[in-house]
């Protein structure tokens, strides 16, 4: 599983953060950044949920 | 089992109990009825992106609404009556043919309406903003570039479609009743501070003031609106209004059913409302213990929260689980020009209210709420970090105190 953002869509509302703070992060620059593009299978139930609630519809998940 | 599970609204709440269900194994017919004819779409950007011209209307369709979930969608058909004892619901179509439809589940997620003004129906310039139908027509009117826009209510929806018109270049005039801005949410601290990000970005801010009447004037049979009078014995001439004073519940089919109405649908702190009829999103009133009271969220994640939760509680129910309790802290995210603001909780007007990052003057800070040392809300703007991560505290039951000391060390 490869997490993919949108950061043209990305507004850096921090909602994943909320989610899975292991990997997604909004820094003081108000960026975000992903600290692991490919998250263990384990966490498969977090990046789904973040998929779901980011208002922006900016993250999807790449099978590959 | 093969149930029939009817979900009364496919917006965020509805379309998302829709697809909880699904997933969670949820097997025979799940008809999604919604009264607007187009397919599922997500509503914060209609006072936003689309409003700007930034968006088109392909890029608000919930992802939701286009997976194949084996949904049995009717749109443009609206519930008219629901009878809980014989568990049918009666549902009209658009060219008015009625139609009974039996069902084991019933998910009621019907949300709600704009408020209008008095006397305004009918009248042309004069919107509000709640459905796709409702942004492209004021949008329209934008793009035909106005002189002036009066926007009625500096609530979220108002203040937000007061940004969007500013973007565009448009003279704006904001006319709220109380003397501050989202007083009555964020207390007069924040208040002040909303009421000066209108200022700074150029908008007419008049408080304290309601609207007297609409000027009006017929050309070729159209009435159409030239300006509003306040109360403050003022006029302001403008060719568009937009109306943001609130909304009303779509409970109207529900009138008689049994069911507890009182500002929403009554449930319990799982969302069941009746044996087998669960509520969800604006619509859904619920008892919080973690808040101490009733609460009805008028907010996007709550919504989706919401949907998932009352599809798990008809699951639940069905398998003779103990359904799960309905809790969440509530957030949402408001976007006024540059600014985001974003509140975490429920605090209340006269909570007392302390900046623990950043300067109101800058207008990038986070504050918290407290009801003497029980932490009630973080209100964020521009911080989007420090509310997440705050809220993170809150969650874990942190006292106001100790979120103020936790706070500095972020
Ligand atoms: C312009 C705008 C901007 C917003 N911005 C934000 C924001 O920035 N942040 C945030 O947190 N929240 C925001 N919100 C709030 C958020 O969108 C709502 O909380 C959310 O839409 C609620 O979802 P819902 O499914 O409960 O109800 P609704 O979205 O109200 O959906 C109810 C559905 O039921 C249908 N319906 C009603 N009655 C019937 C009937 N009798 N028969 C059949 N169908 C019926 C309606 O057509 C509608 O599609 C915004 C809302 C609006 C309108
Ligand atoms: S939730 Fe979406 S918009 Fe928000 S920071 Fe994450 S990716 Fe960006």
């Amino acid at each position: 599983m490869r997490i993919v953002v949108d950061f043209d869509l990305c507004e850096s509302n921090a909602v994943c953060m909320g989610i899975a703070p292991e990997i997604f992060e909004v820094r003081d620059d108000d960026f975000l950044y992903v600290l692991d593009e490919n998250p263990p299978e384990s966490m498969r139930a977090k990046m789904e949920e973040s998929v779901q609630r980011c208002p922006k519809q900016a993250i999807s998940i790449a099978e590959d | 089992m093969n149930s029939t599970t009817v979900i009364v609204g496919a917006s965020l709440a509805g379309i998302n109990a829709a697809r909880t269900l699904r997933l969670q194994g949820r097997e025979g017919p799940i008809i999604v009825v919604d009264a607007d004819p187009e397919r599922p779409y997500d509503r914060p950007p209609l006072s936003k992106q689309m409003l700007t011209g930034e968006w088109e209307r392909e890029k608000i369709l919930l992802p939701a609404g286009k997976e194949d979930l084996g949904l049995d969608f009717r749109l443009g058909v609206r519930a008219k009556a629901l009878d809980l004892s014989a568990r049918q619901i009666t549902l009209e179509g658009t060219g008015g043919a009625v139609e009974t439809t039996a069902f084991d589940s019933l998910v009621i997620a019907s949300g709600a309406s704009a408020r209008r003004l008095p006397e305004s129906a009918g009248v042309a310039g004069v919107h509000v903003v709640r459905t796709l139908a409702d942004s492209l027509a004021l949008r329209d009117e934008l793009d035909a570039g106005p002189t002036r826009v009066v926007v009625v209510g500096a609530g979220f929806i108002g203040a937000e479609v007061a940004s969007s018109c500013r973007k565009r270049g448009l003279e704006v005039t904001l006319v709220e009743a109380m003397p501050l801005p989202l007083e009555r949410i964020l207390g007069v601290e924040m208040g002040k501070v909303c009421a000066q990000v209108h200022i700074e970005n150029g908008v007419d801010l008049r408080l304290g003031t309601g609207v007297l009447q609409l000027e009006t004037e017929t050309v070729d049979g159209v009435e159409k609106v030239v300006g509003v009078a306040l109360t403050d014995g003022t006029t302001v001439a403008a060719e568009v209004v937009v109306v943001g004073i609130g909304v009303t519940l779509n409970t109207e089919w529900l009138e008689g059913s049994g069911l507890t109405l009182d500002d929403g649908v009554v449930c319990d702190n799982t969302l069941l409302a009746a044996p087998g009829v669960v509520a969800a999103g604006d619509i859904a009133r619920y008892p919080s213990a973690r808040f101490g009271r009733m609460l009805r969220v008028e907010h996007w994640e709550t919504a989706i929260a919401g949907g998932e939760a009352a599809a798990r509680t008809l699951l639940a129910e069905a398998s003779g689980e103990t359904p799960a309790v309905f809790d969440p802290i509530p957030w949402f995210w408001s976007d006024q020009y540059d600014r985001k603001i974003q509140l975490a909780g429920r605090p209340m007007p006269t909570d007392q209210c302390v900046v623990v990052h950043g300067s109101t003057e800058e207008f990038r800070f986070v504050a918290l709420y407290g009801d003497g040392d029980r932490l009630t809300g973080v209100l964020g703007m521009n911080r989007p970090r420090h509310v997440v991560q705050l809220r993170a505290i809150f969650e874990e039951g942190a006292s106001f105190s100790e979120a103020c000391e936790r706070a500095a060390s972020l």
